[in-house]
């Protein structure tokens, strides 16, 4: 038989989050139960389970009945909206925090990399750092002095290597950060979205390196939501879904399960959906997107006109809109933003709560895109939505010259093929 | 953390990880096992506390030293407290040698879990280490100030007696009640924040507790037993004794303050095992 790597069987996290409180009946149970409190509260907290959160309590399961192996060398790649429980696994699997049921057994070294540059500390040089966050990361004295030279090299910032991080700049940071722990070599490694960092040429280096990782038959549990990463690197994926499994098999079917379920989201109403992020004083509560002719069923083609209306719940102090479009296979391709504004751009503050996004020709290829959108205001995020809205572009022309489905490419450019002068 | 069983056959490690139950088995061997670690962590403390700072090292003999001076000024010449026949000044700074280790790694070691709660939520390794670190890295302030308790004595024409044997098992009984305080508070510290604002309240308390300006000759017995019931008052007197010669050899005060020393350190332990697993969730 093969060797297992990660049996997790059962496995459930529950958490308490604060809830309304409890409602008194009678001045007398209230007097009867701050009397009581304190007690009750010592009682808890000799059993361990003292919550600050005392009598808020409402259970939440982040997850549930999880229950999946994975073989030794195999890459598992896990996908899922927010909030469905993908970085509760990872945490669970490297023990930072404990499960509520079931269990989970691992064989071999784990490394886990939720986040890179963790205890980095600013005071300290690029050297000291180096040691100390290998350290964290689990790596032997020894070891770091071994390769030491290696990550300098990785890194491409053996100059500085005596100055404190905290003058560094976040570039040069985030590279140190990652080559630390791109030389981490467990068994099992549970990758977190780390790899969106650095400059395009430092990301691409850090792919390749994950690449080398899954080559050399290690066993590695990937979580990003970049769906083409995830469908290079993985061969198997699983799909989270509130908490539970939804789809457990070869990567190509499992995105397409995570494309549905990206789908169904979209079909509910936007106002009460709860896998939002940000303050929440203003909240995104429709979108429709039109075409040139406000038509009730519109049809977006390449080249054509769009419009895009977001209703909003309310105005506040220099709100605004930031959305992005992303592909199928998750890349973002374009983003459109209402705070740095053009000279063609109009407000009306009559006009009510609602941002309107023009856009004339449309340069996407045919296809199916899905919008993120994100209301900022009063310097802080006030609600993100992801997949706020799904829409299909149908193919046309652009500048007369026709346009047709190539599902690996998003954007058109207009443009002209000449004659030598 | 969890429940943790690891056994090491000819394969791999294989590590079970499920809900922990009832109590736990303190698991000391795992925090062995991450012992660079710990090294590492007092190496950044030693490193980064002093960066800084001006009289960068000086500060860990200036801290007592300073505080000799006031209490000498105050307690010993305005308020005329006894001092068991020696210099007020070298009777007072034998005793804060030891006290200021441990005010300080209460200090710093309470809050030693709640500023890495980034580290925590992101990486596992044992808690445990993180309060140890915090302690140990005091000890190089200890020592130094040791020194210049050794100058002062010198100074004062004092010469240590055969006693002075006894000085590194009162430092360990130091390090084990600083190491139970701090456990205790650091895991406690997290559940409930009033323990930083208690904190500071709590060492002055327990410093008018101690000997530290007077001599615990004052009290007569069984009072002076009783008074063992504070660790530190064990120390502070078994050092006095042990450096300088006073007649306050430790007997029971000092059984009683090592009885209860190892219980705050055992109990502290198991409280902080205990309270660890839930860390990431809450802080």
């Amino acid at each position: 038989m093969s060797n297992l790597a990660i049996r997790v069987e059962n496995l459930g996290k529950m958490y308490h989050i604060g809830g309304p409180q409890r409602q008194y009946d009678r001045l007398g149970d209230r007097l009867a139960d701050m009397a009581l409190a304190p007690f009750r509260r010592a009682l808890r907290l000799f059993r361990g389970q003292a919550s600050s959160a005392a009598g808020l309590d409402q259970e939440i399961w982040a997850l549930k009945s999880i229950s999946f192996e994975v073989q030794e060398g195999e890459v598992l790649g896990i996908i899922g909206r927010n909030g469905a429980g993908k970085s509760t696994l990872l945490k669970l699997l490297s023990r930072i925090t404990d499960p509520t049921e079931g269990l989970a057994d691992i064989n071999g070294r784990v490394g886990s990399l939720l986040e890179v540059g963790t205890g980095f500390h600013p005071e300290l040089t690029g050297r000291e750092n180096i040691f100390l966050n290998g350290a964290i990361l689990g790596m032997k004295k020894k070891e770091i002095e071994r390769k030491f030279d290696e990550i300098t090299a990785f890194a491409e910032i053996d100059k500085f290597m005596e100055t404190p991080v905290k003058h560094y700049s976040s570039g040069m940071y985030v590279r140190l950060a990652f080559s630390v722990a791109a030389h981490l070599e467990p068994e099992i490694l549970l990758v977190d979205e780390v790899l969106a960092v650095g400059d395009i040429a430092f990301q691409r280096k850090c792919l390749g390196k994950m690449g080398d990782v899954a080559q050399q038959g290690r066993t590695v549990l990937f979580v990003s939501h970049n769906m083409g990463l995830i469908q290079t690197l993985c061969q198997r994926g699983i799909l989270l879904q509130d908490g539970r499994i939804a789809s457990d098999g070869p990567i190509a079917e499992t995105l397409t399960a995570y494309q549905r379920t990206l789908e169904s989201a979209e079909s509910e109403d936007l106002a009460i959906r709860t896998d939002r992020r940000g303050k929440g004083r203003v909240r995104l509560v429709n979108v429709d997107i039109l075409d040139g002719n406000d038509d009730p069923a519109p049809v977006l083609v390449t080249g054509g006109p769009a419009r895009f209306v977001f209703h909003v719940s309310g105005l506040i102090n220099g709100l605004s809109c930031v959305f992005t479009l992303v592909n199928q296979l998750g890349q973002r391709i374009v983003n459109f933003k209402s705070d740095t504004p053009g000279p063609a751009d109009a407000t009306c503050p009559e006009m009510g709560a609602k941002f309107i996004c023009e856009v004339s020709p449309l340069l996407l290829m045919p296809g199916r895109y899905r919008l993120n959108v994100l209301l900022r205001g009063g310097g802080e995020w006030q609600d993100y939505v992801e997949a706020a809205k799904i829409f299909d572009v149908e193919g046309g022309s652009l500048d007369g010259r026709r346009v047709k489905a190539n599902y690996e490419i998003s954007v058109c450019i207009p443009h002209r093929w000449t004659l030598p002068q | 953390m969890t429940d943790l069983a690891t056994t090491q056959h000819a394969g791999p490690i294989t590590t079970r990880i499920r809900p922990s139950g009832g109590w736990i088995s303190l698991n000391l061997r795992e925090s062995w096992e991450y012992r660079e670690l710990i090294y590492f962590f007092v190496w950044r403390d030693l490193k980064v506390r002093y960066r800084q700072t001006i009289l960068g090292v000086s500060w860990a003999v200036l801290q007592p030293f300073l505080t000799m001076v006031i209490l000498s000024l105050f307690f010993g010449r305005l308020a005329k407290i006894p001092s068991d026949g020696l210099p007020y000044p070298v009777f007072s700074y034998a005793a804060l040698v030891p006290w200021t280790f441990f005010a300080s790694s209460l200090t710093t070691a309470s809050n030693s879990i709640i500023s890495s709660s980034n580290m925590l939520k992101k990486i596992y390794f044992p808690r445990m280490t993180l309060p140890i670190a915090a302690v140990l890295s005091g000890l190089v302030d200890l020592f130094l100030a040791l020194l210049v308790l050794l100058g002062m004595m010198l100074v004062y024409g004092l010469v240590p007696t055969a006693n002075v044997l006894w000085l590194p098992a009162l430092l360990l009984l130091t390090l084990v009640t600083s190491l139970g305080a701090s456990l205790w508070l650091s895991a406690m510290n997290v559940q409930f924040r009033d323990v930083r604002y208690a904190v500071p309240f709590l060492i002055q308390a327990w410093m008018f507790a101690t000997p530290v300006a007077y001599p615990s000759s004052l009290l007569s017995e069984p009072w002076k037993t009783v008074y063992g019931l504070n660790p530190m008052a064990g120390v502070v007197e078994g050092s006095r004794w042990a450096l300088l010669g006073t007649d306050t050899a430790p007997g029971l005060i000092i059984l009683v303050s090592t009885l209860v020393a190892v219980a705050l350190l055992l109990s502290g332990a198991y409280y902080f095992r205990r309270m660890e697993k839930s860390f990431a969730d809450i802080v």
